[in-house]
């Protein structure tokens, strides 16, 4: 609301987070430019005040060109870049960029396909002038020269003219006086590129120094009501609650496990979020002797994400699951293997709202149409046991600015429905009772605290009480008042450090509803954010070095020298009496080691970064790589696809997944781009849209988007049937032609059509539908594991699909003349080719 | 090629819609409820004015037939009514208040009254009881008769559907017209057949023919004079309703004046003394005239209900004629519509 | 009839009514997200689009299929179609290719000239509590009535089902449902407007396309958004509805288009079809007296 210029790319905003929308079309009423990037003319795009489209998968070439325009017209904040980003940091000689090879860093192992990132370890020297060439800038530069509006043409179809009305955008509304704000959403996170488009905006928005202040930053839309909490407090295979990593096999004690987060920076304080967590799971058991109790942590080998596992059930090494408010079925990408691996365990458990495919496919799952599978011979045993729903729950959700809001329970679940809380707490008590009378007396199930109070007829936890078990106690058992208060030596006790405080004072700040009209208008009293109930993180860089807002326009925090403090409209983001000029003790760790200039106090040199030389897998810099599929070739580098991105390929189900790209010999049998993504009338994998009448009617069929163009081409007619076909499956949809899906024209490459395919559609419900997730293959993102489903090939053909067996006919005859064998199946003794 | 979803595409380049929906709601009022039930009420009115005059003039063959008429079509006209709303006592509800903005309760207030005033009438005049307050209400209902036979001009007007609307002042006339013509035609037949009745029958051949004119005229009138609304009166379905109408009509009107000539000179042979006694096939045509006329007052009914379903349904009658003609307003710069 | 009213409800008998409320949709901002339509269903319990299209479907379903409410209408995104007795919000999704140079305010400014003109225009529609009602003047038993707050409603319990003002609204807002029979609309919330609170479609709506509040202030609003957008340069942006001089009195509900009316589906300029019902009257009366006339004289020539 307060930015100058908005540029949405890779979200849908307004149909996807209408509510968050409001303040975009408030801040466009103020004067802000909003723009669309997206390859879809959308509703967000009806609204923008430029919409701009993009061939899927091509954005960090986009992107990377605006650093370039950036960079080479000298349109950076140098002030901020100096002061705040490490690109002034120096790389040693052995560092090699993508330009040299080939589109890889050095490092790289094409055996292994993994990067050894050794080489890539800034020297320790700085070069404030930012001019020597082996300084992060000057690399920066060089990588990125490359990427110009002309490539943009190439890559993108965006056209020249297009992109500097961006550029220009862009940087006219950066600097001292105006911010722009970057709005993300699953559009640049499902690919096998996802981390790395962010990298490329970070870098970006650090360069015009729009980062910690008010009006910038970089807009992570997140998704479900609660996804942000649940990687707060993670639902996640690799990390422990408030982004502590997961203990691995090879963390033999407390200690060593430790060494794995940087000591400087507020990460310098990791004893105490560890101890105070581990204080909350195990209470008395965890003392000093027994190392916290440790090691009664679980241990990861190595990869462990959702369709590794699913992996894993095919071959018969996952035997149980628990599927708790998802529906893979429909909703992940490869959605056939998702449900071959469902098909082949000794027992699921579904809770959910409703009946959904995945807790139905045994009986009316596609594979049962085709014949693949038959329901006698499946041998999972299905348990489907109802949920509440959040509005029979008391709880909070953690929402996208990180703040956490309480809701109360409106009524309670009908029949035999639970929440969560009671399920997994009464399943618990069951555990440790059978466990109890075992003998076994050294148990990390017994250990753990276990002993919420029970409130109403069936016995609910009671929500508030773990509320305030994650917000943490002190000796006395009096709720914290933040992480500040955490303790290394197991006196205090937090379930999640980055939460503490959201009881402070003994009460839940998460439930105030403080009007916008009797507060400020950071509107501190509604809800609370993490951390520290502050809203706008790394807030010290709204102000420059010495202490004084950039601008009295985007004053946010500052520094009172009378005071001796910070202050300002957010708490700030910074040791509250740390002046400006403080300069470390050498030697010193923990918050003491960062500057009264750093502003970005979770990096262990409080410095942005442009350059990073740890923590991901695919490179400390973003390089543009096609998609694992694409009809055209990497107009940047040789390198065509990511050479480390997650495709299984020693999987006899994932081998051959992939259709070949533009320059094999079969030349491109499946010619088309699809994207997937959602509409605002249906949710995710549509168990709480498609059920609902209300919901249901306003979006009744599954379909797929087409220019005019490919309809032609195609012979496809609106409100007729569309066969789309992928290398892994085929399905049906309803046609709607329109112009808002416009035909790219990449110069070298010829047309390029895109095929919009909403993702909702199943086979239960008041309005079913084939699902889009049949289509995708398993491509992942190396550095987090997400599925690249906004990006692969297709062919679309008019009609309806062929029925039952035919069906896998029409999918061998395309793999056939793609060079490709049969589909492997998963029958005993099946036909793996 | 394809079809593209273009609104302006659908409905043609200079009339715009919104994918060529209507603007309008068609209306519910179902065939052949709707159609029936003017056509009755028209009989029934006009019948009831004929028969008062035929009763002045003694000519009691004649008022007896058209007191049946006029309560037959009252009967049957309040059973399609009905029929329409579904439950009798729906119809009573519109008694339950009187609107003068509502013709349709207007309406539903005449024919209650107007009915009653035919069955007494009716009822007395079979019976032979309460001769007196039969002639009255006979008489009365000459009054009421007129203004049942014309108010489904301004019940269908008084809407906004342009084929309706836009011909308030020719729809009275038209279905005072047709209700004549059916009127007489009914009268005619039911005096052939009667004996010695044919010399009553000359006035209602005429009321007949009179009333073929009018409703000759009023048709005309609407499919040329209305410009655009008056398209469908011409066009698809109503069209050739409508045109079904004008033949049946005319040729009922030559059946008449066939039977008129025939009835002048058989009179003429009655005076010179020969018997004169209808003959078969005067009787004949009498029954064809009748069975024209009414056919074609009942097509007329017909065309007029379809021609205002077609215009409600073309958005184009609703969008060209008020992008025509908008309405002058006191504030001309300013209006919203424009 | 056609005169202006000054206060349409104390007109309607309410001594000391409070200030007559109304909508104002203004679709620049609308998103088409669809919940005012949603609210709608579930605030007044209104049944599933299961009935299928009126007699008005014609053009409209380009499925094979009979008209299922349950199928795609290929119509962009909209797959309500219409207001009926069942929908009381309906939102439209309009695709247009507009020439460079309309719409300016929607392009930046430097980039006008040359923008693809892809626009793709969303407006939620609803009965417009007309100032004079068609629905209302003609509806035989009273079941349509204005209230304190200036609205019109359909009391179900009186309406019999005779669908007079389904033929007589001029914006095709009313329908009667053909399973109970009777003729249903928007109520502006009666019951919510009763309790002080604001309209369900209203309150769900996300970026305020929807306004809800006294008239007056509501048109001042619309007024100054109006200016805002052609200073913008757009424009093409013109209010819809809110003219207390035009042919319906001015609509409680009343709209900012970036197009023709008709291109939402809206009439240019409508009348209430009462503004000639005296005329009606008057050649009904002619016809009348032609009727007996006519008779009279058919007798005139013969004598018995
Ligand atoms: N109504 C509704 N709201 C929802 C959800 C829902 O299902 N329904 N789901 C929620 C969830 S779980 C999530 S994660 C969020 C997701 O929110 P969004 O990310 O906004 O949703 P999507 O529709 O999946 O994808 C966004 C857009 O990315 C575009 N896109 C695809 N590929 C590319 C690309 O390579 N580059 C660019 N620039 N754009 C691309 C697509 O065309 C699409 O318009 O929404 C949340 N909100
Ligand atoms: N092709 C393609 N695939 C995608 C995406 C895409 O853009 N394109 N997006 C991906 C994204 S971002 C997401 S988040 C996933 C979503 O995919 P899923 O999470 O698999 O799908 P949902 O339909 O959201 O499943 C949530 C289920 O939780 C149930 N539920 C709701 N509340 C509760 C509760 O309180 N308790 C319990 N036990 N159950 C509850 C709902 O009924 C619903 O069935 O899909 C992913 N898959
Ligand atoms: S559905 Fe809920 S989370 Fe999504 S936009 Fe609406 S209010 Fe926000
Ligand atoms: S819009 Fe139609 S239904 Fe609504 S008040 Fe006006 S005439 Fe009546
Ligand atoms: S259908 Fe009901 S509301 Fe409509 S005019 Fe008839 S009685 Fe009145
Ligand atoms: S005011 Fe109430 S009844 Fe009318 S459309 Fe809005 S929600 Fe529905
Ligand atoms: S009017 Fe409001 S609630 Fe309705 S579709 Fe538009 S933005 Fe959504
Ligand atoms: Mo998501």
């Amino acid at each position: 609301m307060n930015a100058d210029c908005i540029v949405i790319a890779g979200s849908n905003m307004a149909e996807c987070h209408p509510v968050a929308f409001q303040w975009v079309t408030e801040a466009k009423r103020r004067g802000a430019t909003v723009i669309h990037v997206d390859p879809r003319f959308t509703r967000t795009s009806a609204l923008a005040s430029k919409y701009v489209p993009v061939r899927a998968g091509s954005d960090i070439v986009f992107l990377g060109a605006l650093v370039n325009h950036v960079l080479s017209g000298g349109h950076e904040f140098r002030d901020y870049v100096t002061a705040y980003t490490n690109a002034a940091d120096m790389l040693p000689d052995e560092f090699t960029d993508t330009e040299d090879g080939g589109g890889v860093f050095s490092g790289y192992d094409p055996h292994t396909r993994t990067y050894d990132n050794s080489s890539w370890q800034p020297t320790g020297e700085r070069d404030l002038t930012l001019t020597h060439p082996r300084c992060v800038f000057q690399v920066l530069k060089r990588h990125f020269a490359r990427y110009t509006p002309d490539l943009v043409e190439r890559a993108c179809g965006i056209e020249p003219r297009d992109f500097a009305a961006i550029a220009d955008a862009v940087v006219a509304n950066s600097g001292r006086e105006r911010t722009t704000a970057w709005v993300y959403a699953v559009g640049w996170t499902q690919h096998t590129t996802g981390v790395q488009h962010i990298r490329t905006a970070a870098i970006l928005q650090l360069l015009l120094g729009n980062m910690g202040r008010p009006g910038g930053g970089i807009l992570a839309l997140r998704g479900h009501a609660s996804i942000q909490g649940s990687t707060d407090i993670p639902t996640l295979f690799h990390l422990l609650p408030g982004y502590l990593p997961m203990p691995a096999a090879d963390d033999a004690d407390l200690n060593g496990y430790l060494t794995r987060l940087p000591d400087t920076g507020f990460w310098g304080n990791k004893r105490a979020y560890m101890v105070s967590l581990l204080k909350a799971w195990f209470g008395d058991a965890a003392t000093t002797g027994n190392d916290f109790c440790f090691d009664r942590l679980p241990r990861i080998t190595g990869e462990h994400g959702t369709y590794r596992t699913v992996l894993d059930m095919i071959d018969g090494k996952v035997k149980g699951y628990f599927l708790m408010g998802q529906n893979p079925a429909v909703g992940s990408a490869g959605a056939r293997l998702q449900r071959l691996a469902m098909a082949n365990l000794d027992w699921l458990v579904v809770r959910d709202l409703t009946l959904i495919e995945s807790a139905t496919f045994w009986r009316d799952g596609p594979e049962i149409a085709t014949g693949e599978l038959a329901t006698e011979q499946i041998a999972t045993e299905v348990f489907f046991l109802p949920a509440a729903s959040h509005v029979e729950k008391d709880g909070t959700f953690t929402n996208t600015q990180r703040m956490l809001q309480w809701h109360h329970k409106a009524l309670d679940p009908p029949g035999d429905a639970r929440s969560e809380l009671w399920f997994m707490y009464h399943l618990g008590k069951k555990i440790r009772a059978r466990l109890a009378g075992s003998g076994i007396t050294e148990d990390a199930v017994l250990d753990l605290t276990w002993d919420y109070p029970e409130v109403g007829e069936h016995a609910d936890p009671d929500a508030s009480a773990v509320l305030r078990e994650i917000n943490g106690t002190g000796p006395d058992g009096r709720a914290l008042d933040g992480f500040a208060q955490l303790a290394a030596d197991g006196s205090t006790a937090c379930g999640c450090w980055i939460y503490s405080g959201c009881y402070g004072g003994g009460e839940n700040q998460t439930a105030r509803r403080v009007p916008w009209q009797q507060q400020s208008w950071v509107a501190p009293q509604w809800g609370w954010a993490w951390p520290a109930n502050r809203r706008i993180l790394y807030n010290r860089a709204s102000a420059d070095p010495a202490g004084k807002p950039w601008s009295e326009k985007k004053a946010y925090v500052w520094w009172d020298a009378e005071a001796g403090s910070w202050t300002g409209h957010d708490v700030p983001d910074f040791e509250r009496s740390k002046p400006p000029g403080f300069s470390p003790e050498p030697g010193a760790s923990g918050p003491m080691a960062l500057g009264g200039s750093d502003p970005f106090i979770m990096m262990h040199d409080g410095k942005g970064a442009l350059f990073v030389p740890s923590g991901l897998v695919d490179g400390p810099l973003p390089a543009h790589y096609e998609p694992a599929e694409s009809p055209v070739g990497n107009a940047v580098y040789k390198q065509g696809a990511s050479p480390v991105s997650e495709l299984y390929p020693e999987h006899k189900m994932t081998r051959d997944q992939l259709a070949p790209g533009p320059s094999e010999p079969a030349g491109l049998v499946y010619p088309y781009v699809l994207t997937t993504y959602r509409l605002t009338e249906h949710h995710t994998a549509g168990g709480m849209s498609r059920t609902l009448s209300r919901l249901a009617e306003l979006q009744p069929e599954m379909f797929c988007e087409v220019s005019p163009a490919l309809a032609a081409a195609r012979g496809l007619e609106n409100g007729g049937w569309a066969t789309i076909v992928s290398a892994r499956a085929a399905i049906e949809a309803r046609v709607l032609v329109t112009r808002r899906i416009r035909p790219l024209r990449l110069p070298g490459e010829g047309v390029i059509h895109q095929v919009g395919l909403p993702y909702h559609w199943g086979g239960n419900g008041l309005v079913t539908g084939d699902s889009a997730n049949d289509l995708l293959p398993f491509a992942l993102d190396p550095n987090v594991f997400i599925q690249e489903s906004k990006v692969a090939t297709c062919d679309i053909r008019p009609g309806r699909r062929p029925r039952g067996a035919a069906l896998d006919v029409l999918v061998a005859k395309y793999r056939h003349s793609a060079g490709l064998p049969d589909l492997p199946d998963n029958r005993p003794g099946g036909g793996v080719s | 090629m394809t079809h593209e979803p273009q609104p302006q595409d659908a409905a043609g380049v200079q009339a715009r819609s919104y994918y060529g929906r209507p603007v309008l709601k068609v209306t519910r009022w179902r065939e052949p409820h709707l159609p029936a039930y003017l056509f009755l009420g028209g009989l029934s009115g006009a019948s009831a004015t004929l028969a008062a005059v035929a009763a002045c003039t003694r000519r009691p063959r004649l008022a007896r037939a058209a007191r049946l008429a006029a309560a037959g079509g009252a009967l049957g006209g309040t059973g399609f009514l009905v029929a329409e709303l579904g439950r009798p006592e729906r119809f009573l509800n519109m008694l339950r208040v009187a609107k003068p903005t509502s013709p349709m309760s207007m309406g539903a207030w005449l024919l209650a009254v107007h009915s009653g005033l035919v069955m007494a009438a009716a009822g007395s005049d079979v019976t032979g009881r309460l001769r007196r307050t039969g002639a009255a209400a006979g008489a009365a209902a000459a009054l009421t008769g007129p203004v049942l036979a014309t108010y489904p001009g301004v019940l269908l007007a008084d809407t906004a559907v342009p084929a309706w609307h836009s011909a308030y002042r020719q729809l009275p006339f038209l279905f005072a017209g047709s209700a004549m013509a059916a009127a007489g035609a009914s009268g005619l037949a039911a005096t052939a057949w009667q004996r010695s009745g044919q010399d009553e029958g000359e006035p209602a051949l005429r009321l007949a023919l009179l009333g073929a004119a009018v409703e000759a005229a009023a048709g005309l009138h609407m499919e040329h004079r209305l410009g655009l609304a008056g398209e469908p009166y011409r066009d698809g379905d109503s069209g050739r309703l409508m045109r079904a109408s004008h033949t049946l009509t005319l040729a009922g009107a030559g059946a008449g004046v066939v039977m008129g000539v025939a009835s002048r000179s058989n009179q003429e042979a009655a005076r010179r003394g020969s018997q004169g006694t209808a003959t078969w096939w005067s009787r004949g045509t009498a029954t064809l005239c009748a069975a024209l006329l009414g056919g074609g007052a009942l097509c007329t009914r017909f065309a007029v209900l379809r021609a205002g379903i077609a215009s409600a349904r073309d958005p184009k009658y609703v969008v060209e004629a008020q992008r025509r003609h908008p309405v002058p307003s006191a504030d001309d710069g300013q209006g919203g519509a424009r | 009839m056609q005169r202006p009213v000054a206060d349409v409800v104390a007109e309607a008998g309410y001594d000391d009514p409070p200030e007559r409320v109304g909508f104002f949709t203004d679709t620049s901002v609308c998103i088409g997200c669809k919940a005012c339509e949603v609210a709608c269903k579930e605030w007044n319990a209104l049944p599933g689009d299961v009935s299928g299209d009126s007699w008005a479907s014609g053009a409209a379903s380009l499925s094979a299929a009979p008209p299922d409410a349950l199928a795609l209408t290929g119509m962009s995104y909209d797959n309500t179609g219409q207001l009926g007795a069942d929908s009381w919000r309906h939102v439209a999704f309009i695709e247009q290719q507009v020439p460079a140079g309309h719409g300016t305010a929607l392009a930046l400014a430097d980039d006008v000239a040359e923008s693809d003109g892809t626009r793709w225009l969303m407006a939620s529609d609803v009965c417009k509590h007309c100032t004079h009602a068609a629905c209302l003047d003609v509806c035989p038993t009273g079941a349509l009535v204005r209230t304190e707050f200036g609205t019109v409603i359909v009391q179900p319990d009186i309406c019999n089902g005779c669908a007079y003002c389904v033929s007589a609204c001029p914006f095709g807002v009313i329908d009667r449902r053909e399973d109970d029979g009777r003729a249903w609309k928007c109520t502006m919330c009666y019951d919510r407007l009763r309790g002080g609170l604001e309209p369900a479609c209203a309150k769900a709506c996300p970026t305020d396309s929807i306004q809800f509040g006294p008239l007056d202030e509501l048109r001042a609003a619309a007024a100054a958004r109006l200016d805002e957008l052609h200073e913008a340069g757009e424009a093409s942006a013109r209010l819809y509805g809110e003219d207390p001089d035009d042919g319906i009195g001015g609509a409680a509900a009343f709209f900012l288009l970036l197009d023709e009316p008709e291109v939402y589906g809206l009439p240019p300029d409508p009348v209430v079809t009462t503004r000639d019902l005296a005329a009606m009257w008057r050649w009904a009366g002619g016809a009348a007296a032609m009727l007996a006339a006519g008779t009279v004289a058919v007798f005139a020539r013969s004598r018995v």
